[in-house]
């Protein structure tokens, strides 16, 4: 049996240069006005402001059908516009999950009444959505969750409890996966995925802190919550093979590899432009390694805008760039005798106390590394 | 040809006559001629240039036919013999038919071509020549010049690589007439030949660790203990989910290095050296503990595969080399350099 993953080569397209030169001047204009700074991750750096001012350019939603507020560009633009955001430690943590995740399952499974109400104010940037998954008692084994929506007058009543749901404090909206039926026989049947309104009334969000000292993620508890019959997102019963059907989206991007890149970026600049053997030699290894996961990443992407849903291809991306982006910081603070530090003035040592603290969350946001090894172990044809 | 047609004729090829008992025999002293012999008449070791012989044309035949001589362990000179028969056909000189050597200023080795008058002087030593007492001819490359030796006018003292590949220290001191000799254009200096054969040697990698893989797959799913396959352990199936990762950045990395060409190779030459070489040894790893003792004798065939890929991981720049030169050269692009220099590529 050959080998199950492929990863096609992809030239990227000159609109996609040009589109590069946009936002990079972009960036490099709203920085200098004050509209943002570099901190932080995908994840952490949360601006509404800023959200709106790339929203307003048409980066938000770029892929999707101009009906949408989408720009109908292709999967690479998306691509380059993201990796440019990303590298510069701009603050897309607001409209993040709306753009890569909740706005194309609407786009997929949504109703055209759900499209037309989200999608075009997720393009402007200004609603933002979050994912409730975990639970306290369900991680990785997302079957076991026991939030239930119970049949009612005119929709469902949601009771449970979410955790680990990322700026749901921030959030308009919870994409909320829960339990409509019982799971009988098949644990991945009657799981059921809605757009929770987390405005509503029995809506409780209790932010808990991270060991960065960080308010990002909540508990998030629904005590009979009305979810009117037009929030049902997809086919009830079907949120299983809903949420699995388009992982590649989510675990193949650069957000996937680049977390600590700006830890990079200040040991050059510590390093100067003649660095020593040492330093010379951590720089050169991580750059051929940044290379080769961002060519890996790119095929998927190009891969994507052909139709396919390489998940395999994903998995390996994702767990190959959470240990890159792990491993920087743990190369680079053998070259800097004086460690991390926060409150000081040096760059370095704030990028690198930032990237140590927040490395453990790479690992198992949006697949642990062990589910991830499971998905290539099948890929394999092992399990 | 386009390249599933060339991928596809070498692995038939290979498949056939490249089978373990005449890679056993090869390193035990048996010249394969009849498989030297299919793969001159497939036309394999003309892959790179094609017929313009200009610029990098072929580049990706010729890849794809050495990932399927690194599937098969073929033991010859493919690799070395594409490589110097393009350079000397680049500069005009005219190799001789059947295996050649090569051995390029670089590094480690300090070869000098100056200028005698009408003449040449060859001088300098090479370590670790592949193939150089087998070779019919001998190719020195240099930042200046190019030359074509008999392989009789360098000194060699035979040695072996820890697959059994033969790599001889050669010693030259010799006076060559204008004909065996030519400049060394930019495009075909010691440097770019020498970042070839650092590719050259990734694609065969990138074809052992595939095969390794598989092999290790494959026994992992046969191989019974405590009442199933060894593969149903999840301690087995995190290993070779590792296996497949590095298996997948190698290839990758020597398919962006191809795609890139004549136009990327100093970068992206030594970028997919390193990462592949980093591969074999994290792939070897696992390959083998997954064997068990099976995958530690010779008559398993595992060995003709990890043996290879210990021995070209260093060869041509071992990881080490590549990242101090890639590190000075994306720490010259200055902090704020890095990622334009990356996003190019």
């Amino acid at each position: 049996m050959p080998i199950a993953f492929r990863f096609d080569p992809v030239a990227l397209p000159p609109a996609c240069e040009s589109l590069r030169k946009e936002v990079r001047a972009f960036l490099a204009d709203a920085r200098a006005s004050g509209l943002w700074a570099p901190a932080g991750d995908f994840a952490t750096n949360h601006s509404p402001e800023f959200s709106r001012a790339i929203g307003a350019r048409g980066w938000i939603g770029m892929t999707w059908p101009k009906k949408y507020g989408g720009q109908e560009r292709s999967m690479l633009e998306r691509y380059v516009a993201t990796e440019e955001m990303l590298v510069a430690g701009a603050p897309v943590a607001a409209h993040w999950i709306a753009d890569r995740q909740s706005g194309p399952l609407l786009l997929r499974f949504g109703t055209e009444e759900q499209r037309l109400e989200f999608l075009p104010a997720i393009a402007k940037g200004e609603c933002y959505f979050c994912i409730g998954m975990s639970e306290p008692d369900s991680g990785s084994d997302l079957a076991s969750i026991r939030t239930r929506a119970d049949k009612a007058d005119g929709g469902f009543r949601l009771n449970g409890r979410k955790v680990w749901t990322s700026h749901a404090h921030r959030s308009h909206y919870a994409i909320t996966i829960c339990r409509t039926s019982s799971a009988d026989g098949d644990r991945h049947a009657g799981l059921s995925q809605f757009i929770v309104d987390l405005k509503a009334k029995g809506v409780t969000i209790r932010p808990i802190k991270n060991l960065a000292g960080n308010l990002d993620f909540n508990e998030v508890t629904f005590d009979d919550v009305f979810l009117p019959l037009n929030r049902l997102v997809g086919t009830e019963g079907a949120g299983w093979q809903q949420v699995t059907s388009e992982l590649a989206f989510e675990r193949s991007g650069p957000e996937r590899f680049v977390s600590t890149f700006r830890l990079l970026v200040e040991f050059a600049r510590r390093v100067g432009a003649n660095p020593d053997p040492r330093a010379a030699e951590a720089l050169g290894r991580l750059t051929a390694h940044l290379w080769t996961l961002r060519r890996m990443s790119l095929s998927v992407a190009g891969m994507l805008q052909a139709g396919e849903m390489p998940n395999l291809e994903a998995a390996l991306v994702k767990d190959l760039g959470n240990s890159f982006e792990r491993e920087i910081p743990e190369l680079l603070r053998l070259l800097a005798p004086r460690g991390s530090r926060s409150g000081g003035n040096d760059r370095f040592e704030e990028t690198l106390a930032e990237a140590v603290l927040h490395a453990p969350s790479f690992t198992l946001r949006g697949g642990t590394r062990e589910i991830l090894r499971g998905i290539i172990a099948r890929g394999l044809g092992l399990r | 040809m386009t390249d599933t047609l060339v991928s596809d004729a070498a692995e038939r090829l290979f498949a056939d006559l490249a089978t373990p008992d005449v890679v056993n025999a090869a390193e035990a002293g048996t010249w394969p001629a009849e498989l030297w012999t299919a793969v001159t008449e497939a036309g394999f070791l003309d892959a790179l240039g094609g017929t313009s012989g200009g610029a990098l044309d072929g580049l990706g035949d010729a890849v794809d036919v050495l990932r399927a001589a690194g599937r098969y362990s073929v033991p010859l000179p493919v690799a070395e013999t594409m490589l110097a028969r393009w350079l000397a056909n680049r500069v005009g000189l005219a190799p001789p038919e059947g295996p050649l050597a090569l051995a390029v200023e670089g590094p480690e080795d300090h070869l000098e071509l100056r200028r005698m008058g009408a003449d040449w002087q060859l001088s300098g030593t090479a370590r670790s020549v592949p193939w150089a007492s087998n070779a019919r001819g001998l190719v020195v490359s240099t930042s200046v010049a190019v030359a074509l030796v008999a392989p009789v006018g360098a000194m060699i003292k035979q040695g072996k690589n820890l697959a059994g590949e033969p790599r001889d220290d050669i010693a030259l001191e010799l006076k060559l007439d204008a004909r065996s000799v030519a400049g060394a254009p930019m495009d075909a200096d010691a440097a770019v030949v020498y970042r070839l054969g650092a590719l050259f040697r990734a694609a065969q990698m990138t074809g052992a660790l595939e095969e390794a893989l598989q092999l290790a797959v494959t026994y992992a799913g046969d191989r019974v203990q405590f009442g199933r396959p060894i593969g149903k352990f999840q301690a087995i199936q995190q290993q070779l989910a590792l296996a497949a990762e590095q298996v997948a950045a190698a290839g990758v990395a020597v398919a962006s290095a191809v795609a890139a060409g004549a136009g990327d190779l100093a970068f992206a030459a030594g970028a997919a050296k390193l990462r592949v070489g980093e591969a074999a040894g994290k792939v070897a790893d696992i390959v083998h503990q997954v064997h068990g003792a099976i995958g530690f004798t010779h008559e398993h065939r595992l060995h003709q595969l990890t043996r290879r890929l210990w021995s070209w991981r260093d060869e041509f720049g071992v990881e080490s080399a590549w990242a101090l030169e890639l590190g000075r050269l994306a720490a010259s692009q200055g902090a704020d350099g890095i990622w334009p220099f990356l996003a190019q590529r």
